[in-house]
């Protein structure tokens, strides 16, 4: 890389996170997505857009989400001081909602009467079915069939919001295979309809805006902490998938040098096992999804099956930014294994009465780890990016308890 | 040294137009592929289109989406692709063989050495569905150090000035995608067809071949009468995937099918 590495000022004008990101899609969608770019860079600019997203975090979302000292956990892990991000309190139950508030700000801008997205845990569903119902829009969600199994209740509450729930039964049948149908969709129904990618991957401009509109997160945290603790925090940690919620608090303190920031990968059944969704633990860069990014691959560069407990993190590549992030050193992707991350699904909910997402709960294994390096009188604020509601009937399944 | 030229020129002169069929390399399995890639020969076929097995192939519609998991159940990556293109070559100097999918087997493959062993192998062209030209530069110099022709899609909904700036990056031929959606679909319109080939013949003298929902004769002879090469695709996989328990069927069937088409374009 002839560039010196620099992570602030991405992605440039194509796209491009250091070698990542860009815009690899068949020639149907270029239009579309330079129109998007269009839009997007016009809106994101202009003082009414910008207040009438705002309004609707504040009135429709209910934000800004408290961060919130988490005593008694902090107390018992020994360590750090331990602070929520408290996403899970949105409506909706997910950050996922920050995302969809915008890009149907984008959308109703467009004309276009139909909202598209894919989904693996369903919050992402659930958060476009929600923004649709508001709006009056036709919406259809694309699911892996093994997803809509895992994640019955938000199968269910977006049907009861008016949306169609598409199974995928092509490839792995989950969230990477949803996404290659959402683009199918797409790519036929270009001119009536809108495509609400709920990651930073995708096709420029995506990753971009997406992060500007999740960035909310780290905006209101940097504020929070200062006004709450008097200083800026030590460390963030978040869980990333695609890396929505990450990008999100990560984005708007990656300037402040002595923050540390941890990205938590799903690490499934264990790295060494291969049955994971670690792509920036163990994959290799490629092209996935109109982006190149980490990814999950063999030698011949096909898409390997990936593995989690938690659905929403059960995809084989990440966002371009972060694996630029990695590349430069500024943030850390660490893996979690399905075994901590429900430990630590368990132990918030019995020492805190806050019952985090499968998702989160990697952040929030993680965070205990790293409370007992860092040693006391640190503070560290994890995104609590999901309820765990949308997960009890795994988690029953799990203790061997059918709920019917 | 590509054949595409050559084949394109030869047709041109003489009125004819280029009958290109398209199918999955090792599907039903990897044995079959020389022998269908003949089958097409004989039944008319003037350049082949060979489809690089890939687990995400996010353009196509279902019929090409099972071609490809039944090629992948038998390990079929770009290195046995290149392989059945030796073999075909064996016997067939003549005929131009362009491989299609998607970039990731490529970057896994490596530029370079994609580029050097495709054209040992005896490969004319590349289609890279999901890198546009904005930046296929460092692909594209790769394969043009090897005579290997890039070829690039063009889509109903590409505007002029960039139907401009594609036709300048392609070599050989220009695949003109017949409708918004993925391979196989059935809603082709030929009046859209006619005047998006006129915006493109304004612009280049390239050859165009027109694909995506061109399933027999009839379509064929449509579009035909328009285009410089129809590129039939789902309509062939159809035949092998109705002979995947009789494998040895499928050489036969899809001659038979292909001739149909060929004797339609000879009579435009």
């Amino acid at each position: 890389m002839a560039r010196k590495a620099d992570f602030l000022n991405t992605p440039d004008s194509f796209g491009n996170f250091g070698p990542y990101g860009g815009r690899f899609v068949s020639e149907t969608l270029m239009a579309a997505l330079d129109e998007l770019e269009e839009i997007f860079t016009r809106l994101w600019r202009d003082p009414d857009f910008q207040a009438a997203f705002d309004r609707d975090l504040a009135h429709y979302v209910g934000r800004p989400s408290p961060l919130y000292f988490a005593e008694r956990w902090t107390r018992e892990t020994g360590g750090a001081n331990l602070y929520l991000k408290r996403e899970d309190l949105n409506h909706t139950g997910a950050h996922k909602i920050n995302n969809t508030i915008g890009q149907a700000l984008l959308a109703k801008h467009t004309g276009k009467q139909r909202l598209i997205a894919e989904t693996g845990a369903g919050q992402h569903g659930v958060a476009t079915a929600t923004i649709a119902a508001r709006l009056g829009l036709e919406c259809e969600i694309f699911m892996g069939a093994e997803d809509i199994q895992r994640q019955s209740l938000n199968v269910y509450r977006m049907k009861l919001l008016g949306a169609k729930v598409r199974a995928v039964t092509s490839g792995t049948r989950t969230l990477k295979d949803a996404m290659n149908e959402a683009m199918r969709d797409w790519v036929t129904n270009v001119d009536t309809t809108f495509y609400i990618i709920g990651t930073v991957a995708g096709p420029h401009p995506y990753p971009l805006l997406v992060r500007e509109f999740q960035s909310v997160i780290g905006r209101e945290a940097r504020q929070q902490c200062l006004e709450q603790i008097g200083h800026l925090p030590d460390a963030l940690v978040a869980c990333v998938g695609g890396g929505s919620n990450a990008i999100g608090l990560f984005h708007p303190f990656l300037a402040d040098k002595g923050v540390a920031m941890y990205g938590v990968e799903a690490a499934g059944r264990g790295l060494e096992t291969g049955e994971h969704a670690a792509p920036l633990n163990a994959g290799k860069p490629g092209v996935l999804h109109g982006n190149r990014t980490y990814l999950m691959q063999d030698a011949d560069g096909q898409i390997l099956p990936t593995h989690s407990v938690s659905a929403g993190l059960d995809y084989p590549g990440v966002g371009p930014e972060h694996s630029w992030l990695k590349d430069c050193g500024r943030a850390e992707y660490v893996p979690i294994t399905d075994q901590e991350a429900l430990h630590a699904f368990r132990e918030l909910t019995r020492i805190e009465g806050i019952m985090p997402a499968l998702e989160s709960s990697h952040a929030v294994a993680y965070a205990s780890k790293l409370a007992k390096t860092l040693g006391k009188g640190k503070d560290i604020i994890v995104n609590l990016s999901g309820r765990g509601d949308k997960d009890i009937h795994t988690i029953a399944r799990i203790d061997g308890i059918s709920l019917t | 040294m590509s054949r595409i030229p050559q084949v394109m020129a030869s047709l041109r002169a003489t009125g004819r137009k280029a009958l290109i069929p398209f199918f999955t390399a090792g599907d039903p399995a990897p044995a079959y592929t020389p022998e269908i890639m003949h089958a097409l020969v004989q039944g008319g076929a003037d350049i082949i289109e060979l489809g690089v097995p890939f687990s995400d192939p996010m353009a196509d519609g279902p019929v090409i989406q099972l071609a490809n998991e039944r090629a992948l159940e038998h390990h079929v990556g770009l290195h046995q692709v290149l392989d059945i293109v030796r073999t075909f070559r064996q016997t067939n100097q003549t005929t131009p063989v362009v491989l299609m999918g998607y970039l990731n087997p490529v970057e896994a493959y490596g530029y370079d050495a994609f580029a050097t062993d495709a054209a040992s192998a005896g490969v004319d062209g590349v289609l890279t569905v999901d890198l546009p030209p904005e930046a296929a530069e460092p692909l594209k110099s790769a394969l043009a150090r090897e005579q290997i022709d890039s070829i690039f899609l063009i889509a109903p909904t590409t505007l002029p000035q960039r139907v401009a700036k594609i036709a300048a990056e392609a070599s050989g031929y220009l695949y003109y995608v017949s409708l918004k959606g993925v391979t196989g679909a059935a809603n082709l319109d030929i009046d859209s067809v006619r005047e998006k080939l006129e915006t493109i013949r304004n612009t280049t003298d390239l050859p165009v071949a027109v694909g995506f929902g061109i399933k027999d004769a009839n379509t064929a002879t449509h579009v035909g009468a328009l285009a410089d090469g129809v590129v039939v695709g789902s309509a062939l996989i159809n035949i092998v995937a109705a002979h995947q328990e009789r494998p040895e069927k499928i050489a036969p069937a899809i001659s038979a099918f292909l001739k149909d088409l060929r004797q339609a374009l000879d009579k435009l």
